[in-house]
């Protein structure tokens, strides 16, 4: 049986999810997400065709609320939790050239 | 040589023009003090949780019934990526199942330009580079306000229909023209609410099959989306022609220069990762709800020029022009008083481009009628107008009080009369068949006359004495 996820396939999703992972943890989170990729072909495998798709675990539709202003968060209290500031707005680091 | 055919596809993002945010009650306002409209949803805190905003799910309906888009059951996905922008990083938006599928813009030349979906998503915060002259290449760092993430979006995707720069623009101006007769966005180009990304590829006329094509981005006004798709097209024909190869890729137009360039590859190499956002139930909006909205919606640019050329008979380019001003319903009542439809549509077209101040339809008729009965010449209608939309008021009182009194009808013949006995050299001329004598003529009578005949009644005069 093929491979269902490689050692690279896993590098590219936490480089995506920006996670640095060691060795031994690439090995035990391949291993891991080959176990969940298995589980959902255990699914695939049975008979579904007359299964409509389950878009959301819960039986609701159409949770809305009115388009109505509510307070805001007091602006100091918000940018204090912030690590860098400047103008009242979030300091970041540069967005690009960031290393790979 | 080949000759080449330009394809256009277009991404307009629109705000929807809500009070509050697509899936928090923060205010939704351009220019606001950075961060004073954020929250726990919006700033993305653990724990929150996103409820749909009904107003927003409404103006995304009303936009897409205006386009003639079916509404369907939809869903929330999270499109995941890394950008200060977002705080949560990722940005909930409609993937697979959006609200509007398949519409249709009508342009005033009648081309039917395809929509494939009219989706909704949440507008990003907005970030300003600092350091390296604002570029975002080279900048020190970014200051980001979070006012307008989470501000409602809906974005309109055409489908590859257009085929000139041209075309394009009328395409965005027909597209704003709904989303304001809709109230669903305000719909400003120069403020960020209405933003176009455009899809362009060139293939040899006659193909059917679609080049490879760029995303062209930082398109900030209908001009330099026009300059931009023409730009692109000519390098990509250069290309074409020189027999190297089109690369799909991100392109961004530089205004300055009136160039594209490719974004870096890095800033290309997204992978979204889409999945069903699990904090929002689908939405599904009921055929009473669809039909409620279906039946609020205002009459569209194109039904309004529809009902302007069947009243007036007038061309295309006047009639779209007229709608675009919004002067079609005081033409239409003026015509229903009984105004003459010509002079009407000309006024409308040419006289009217400012405001119309305190002209109503009545005295709009009554003007109309008196130049087309003779009463007033081109020029001193003209004069009546501008003083009925200063002032308003009676067009006979007003062209009175200019001094334009009709010319009694054999005054005006005296005239004439007088005129031909006067010159008879001149005369025997525009017998022989010398047009350009009636000039001279219509200048004698206006002359005996202070200026008060009317020209086209002068010529039509002479042209009966000529006959008789
Ligand atoms: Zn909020």
């Amino acid at each position: 049986m093929a491979e269902r996820i490689t050692t690279a396939d896993v590098v590219h999703v936490a480089a995506l999810a920006r996670l640095e992972l060691s060795a031994d943890e690439l090995e035990l989170f391949t291993g891991q997400l080959a176990a969940v990729l298995d589980h959902a072909a255990d699914v695939e495998a049975l008979e579904l065709s007359e299964v409509v798709p389950t878009a959301h675990p819960l039986p609701l539709v159409n949770v809305l609320r009115d388009d109505v202003v509510h307070r805001s968060l007091d602006r100091h209290e918000v940018l204090d939790a912030a690590p860098s500031v400047e103008g009242h707005r979030f300091r970041v680091p540069p967005v690009l050239g960031e290393p790979s | 040589m080949t000759e080449w055919e330009t394809v256009i596809g277009l991404e307009v993002h629109c705000e929807l023009a809500t009070a509050t945010k697509l899936f928090c009650g923060c205010r939704n306002a351009f220019g606001d003090e950075p961060n004073t409209n954020v929250c726990p949803v919006c700033l993305g805190l653990p724990g929150s949780l996103p409820v749909l905003n009904r107003g927003a799910v409404e103006l995304a309906m009303r936009l897409g019934l205006a386009l003639g888009c079916e509404v369907r059951p939809s869903l929330f996905h999270r499109k995941n990526y890394f950008y200060p922008d977002m705080p949560k990083d990722y940005q909930i938006s409609q993937y697979d199942q959006p609200v509007n599928v398949d519409g249709v813009v009508e342009l005033a030349d009648g081309a039917r330009i395809g929509v494939e979906r009219a989706h909704l998503e949440e507008d990003t915060g907005k970030s300003s580079h600092v350091g390296g002259g604002g570029r975002i290449h080279e900048a020190d760092h970014s200051l980001v306000d979070y006012n307008r993430a989470g501000v409602p979006l809906v974005e309109i995707v055409s489908r590859p229909d257009l085929r000139s720069s041209e075309q394009a623009k009328a395409y965005v101006n027909e597209l704003r023209a709904v989303l304001l007769a809709t109230g669903a966005s305000d719909a400003r180009m120069e403020e960020g609410s209405m933003r176009v990304d455009a899809n362009i590829s060139v293939r040899p006329v006659g193909s059917s099959v679609l080049g490879t094509r760029c995303e062209v981005k930082n398109l900030n006004s209908t001009r330099s989306l026009a300059r931009a798709v023409d730009y692109e097209a000519r390098r990509q024909i250069e290309l074409l022609s020189a027999g190297e190869q089109v690369l799909q890729q991100t392109r961004h137009w530089d205004e300055a220069d009136g160039r594209t360039s490719p974004l870096r590859s890095k800033e290309e190499a997204f992978d979204y990762r889409y999945f069903p956002e699990p904090d929002l139930v689908p939405l599904s909006p009921e055929p009473a709800w669809q039909a409620a909205v279906g039946e609020a919606l205002p009459l569209l640019p194109a039904a309004r020029r529809r009902r302007l050329a069947a009243a007036t008979g007038a061309g295309a380019a006047s009639v779209a022009m007229v709608v675009e001003r919004g002067l079609d319903d005081l033409v239409l009542a003026a015509l229903e008083a009984g105004g003459d439809p010509g002079r009407l549509m000309v006024h409308a077209e040419h006289d009217l481009a400012g405001a119309t101040g305190a002209l109503d339809a009545t005295a709009f008729a009554g003007l109309t009628s008196m130049e087309a009965g003779g009463a007033l010449t081109a020029t001193q209608a003209k004069a009546v107008l501008a003083e009925l939309v200063a002032t308003g008021g009676d067009p006979e009182a007003v062209a009175g009080a200019l001094g334009y009194e009709a010319l009694p009808g054999e005054v005006l013949a005296g005239a004439v009369d007088a005129a031909i006995a006067a010159n008879p050299a001149a005369w025997d001329r525009f017998l022989a068949g010398d047009a350009k004598v009636a000039g001279f003529f219509v200048g004698q009578v206006m002359k005996a006359t202070a200026g008060k005949a009317d020209g086209k009644a002068v010529t039509a005069l002479l042209r009966q004495r000529a006959a008789s």
